[in-house]
């Protein structure tokens, strides 16, 4: 069952073939890394598949759905969420309302519900609410639930945003970095919960990461980007003692 | 659950208390007018507190909440104070009821005022920042100067418009001029009065603070911190932007209305850039995304000129610096931090004596 499939995706920006013919498949309920050196069109592949550029040439499909030129909200909606290299969170805002800003197309209710304070107000409001606190405590950010998101350490920033991303309840996730900046502990701890949230919410998962120890550890595939262009792809096994990608990547 | 009874409370209290400060102050004001304590001139700026607290939370929902500097709100006031003035002079005599003309003349300024809004934001809210902030400004002075060669009249066949002068109305015997170009509008009935513009800033206060603790309000607030990542998660930005500036235009509306109707000579003149600043000076004072800080920054502020009348020519000047000193005793870093170390203190004595009254029971 493809939840993904990726054809011929293509971009460039003036002379510089950013992307250039990128074509993946990732089945329902995998968890695919992506990986590569610094400047191989990891992230660019990510701001394609969630609509932020438009791609030259290629298409994409979610669950069999066409979503190539749709824009970011109506990608959101399709089914994809995503966190940023650059954690990207409502910095004033509370750590709950983070996660019930990504609950913002699941439980609705209209603009003057909430200005005149209806009974759909309150019922909607406290489903939220419950929801949001049921994703806190599976990050375990439940106790940090009213504090200002910008103050929380940087390991449960980057948490939050994955919690905020899943809110959405989207059928693909994309990582872009998740253990950035995070300690050997810290790394690990992230690792459980990625596998935590496949099994409890059934997603499937893309994520881009330079931590070796992660993509082999939890990666059931691997594919290397290397100038916007397919190095290798496959088993994690294959790919990582794959001479061309040592050569590129990894090193000798 | 704990903590979320808790949160429900913290939202809740702060409503209650910037209510219950309008209304003690409201109370107060009252008593000392009944009782003859309070001089002429005090009662004569209650209105005008009024509808400056309204032009200030209302603003504050573009700048402070959306995010979005805007220089050109005293347009939208004008567009209220024009149309609820015209609306009322054509109805004085069909509609006798005082309260329901003013009603209906308040509902009918917030929504012209309202619709400009959309038909604005929809131009303005494509930029960002400082373009944002300059096109703003301009159609602020659109508004204002279009208004100030702007005759209408009535007679037996209809509505006359013209950018010219009255005698190009073309007027019959029975008409009126409405409008008289930069002469304004002249006599509209003076409907207003403390209890209303007290009854409107409480109203204003309510729907910008349920606004703002509601799906929408999130998702506008959202856009402000950062809209790529609103994007992400689904939010659309056009509609909550326009959302946010066309029911903050609706708002200034509204106090455009009360202006018109509280005083006998509505020109377009009086809505310029100065008066767009000079909210926007409440705002800033007040603290952005803080709707009890810019009443409190809007009633200090329009009572300050009026006491500092004694100083003649040096009013405006000590006006300023008073603004500075203020500006930076709310917002510099290190008078925050002393701040915070003082309050510190008195909680800590607080404390230990709340502690030895329970020992001492």
């Amino acid at each position: 069952m493809e939840m993904l499939k990726v054809k011929n995706l293509s971009i460039s920006f003036g002379g510089l073939h950013a992307v250039d013919s990128f074509s993946i498949t990732v089945n329902k309920g995998e968890l695919y890394g992506l990986i590569g050196p610094n400047g191989a069109g990891k992230t660019t592949v990510f701001n394609l598949l969630t609509g932020v550029y438009k791609p030259d040439m290629g298409q994409i499909f979610l669950d069999g759905e066409n979503i190539t030129g749709l824009s970011p909200v109506e990608i959101n909606k399709a089914g994809i969420a995503r966190t940023f290299q650059n954690i990207r969170l409502f910095r004033n805002l509370s750590v709950l309302d983070n996660v019930k800003i990504g609950l913002h197309n699941i439980y609705k209710y209209s603009t003057i519900a909430g200005i005149l304070r209806l009974p759909s107000y309150f019922r909607t409001e406290r489903q939220m609410n419950e929801k949001a606190y049921e994703i806190l405590e599976v990050f375990g950010l439940e106790k940090e639930a009213d504090n200002l998101s910008a103050n929380l350490p940087y390991g449960k920033q980057r948490k939050l945003e994955i919690a905020r991303a899943l809110a959405t309840n989207p059928k693909l996730l994309l990582l872009d970095e998740p253990a950035a900046g995070m300690n050997p502990a810290e790394t690990e701890e992230l690792m459980e919960t990625i596998t935590l949230i496949r099994k409890k919410y059934d997603v499937t998962i893309l994520l881009i990461e330079h931590d070796m120890k992660l993509v082999a550890g939890i990666c059931e595939k691997i594919f290397v980007l290397n100038f916007g262009t397919e190095l290798a792809n496959g088993r994690p096994q294959e790919v990582l003692n794959n001479p061309e990608v040592i050569k590129a990547y990894l090193g000798e | 659950m704990k903590a979320k009874l808790l949160k429900i409370n913290k939202s809740t209290r702060s409503v209650i208390l910037t209510v219950g400060m309008i209304l003690v102050a409201y109370i107060v004001c009252q008593s000392l007018i009944a009782t003859g304590n309070m001089s002429n001139l005090l009662q004569n700026l209650l209105i005008s507190m009024c509808y400056y607290s309204i032009m200030a939370v209302s603003l504050n929902l573009t700048v402070g909440i959306l995010g979005e500097l805007s220089l050109g709100h005293a347009g939208f006031m004008c567009i209220g104070a024009f149309t609820g003035a015209i609306f009322s002079k054509c109805t004085v005599d069909s509609i006798p009821n005082t309260f329901i003309r003013f009603t209906l003349a308040i509902l009918i300024g917030a929504l012209a005022a309202g619709i400009f809004g959309i038909i604005i934001g929809i131009v303005v809210l494509r930029l960002k920042g400082d373009y944002l902030a300059i096109v703003t400004l301009a159609f602020g002075e659109i508004i204002k100067n279009v208004l100030n060669v702007l005759y209408i009249g009535y007679d037996s066949k209809g509505i006359h418009f013209s950018m010219k002068d009255a005698v190009s109305l073309n007027l019959e015997k029975d008409g009126a001029v409405l409008v008289k170009g930069a002469q304004g509008i002249t006599g509209t009935p003076r409907n207003a009065t403390f209890t209303v513009g007290v009854v409107l800033l409480i109203l204003t206060y309510l729907i910008v603070v349920n606004l703002v603790y509601s799906r929408s309000g999130r998702a506008i607030m959202a856009i402000r911190d950062n809209y790529i990542a609103a994007e992400s998660v689904g939010i659309n930005i056009t509609k909550f932007k326009i959302l946010a500036f066309s029911i903050s235009a609706a708002l200034a509306g509204m106090a455009g209305v009360l202006y018109s109707h509280n005083i006998a000579t509505v020109q377009s003149s009086k809505f310029g850039y100065n008066l767009s600043i000079m909210i926007l000076v409440f705002v800033v004072l007040g603290g952005m995304g803080n709707l009890r800080g810019s009443i409190i920054a809007a009633v200090l502020l329009t009572l300050l000129p009026e006491y500092l009348r004694f100083l003649r020519d040096y009013r405006m000047l000590i006006y300023a610096i008073v603004l500075i000193v203020m500006m930076l005793y709310n917002w510099s870093p290190a008078c925050i931090a002393w701040r915070s170390k003082y309050s510190q203190k008195m909680h800590i004595r607080k404390g230990a004596a709340q502690k030895k009254s329970e020992k001492e029971v």
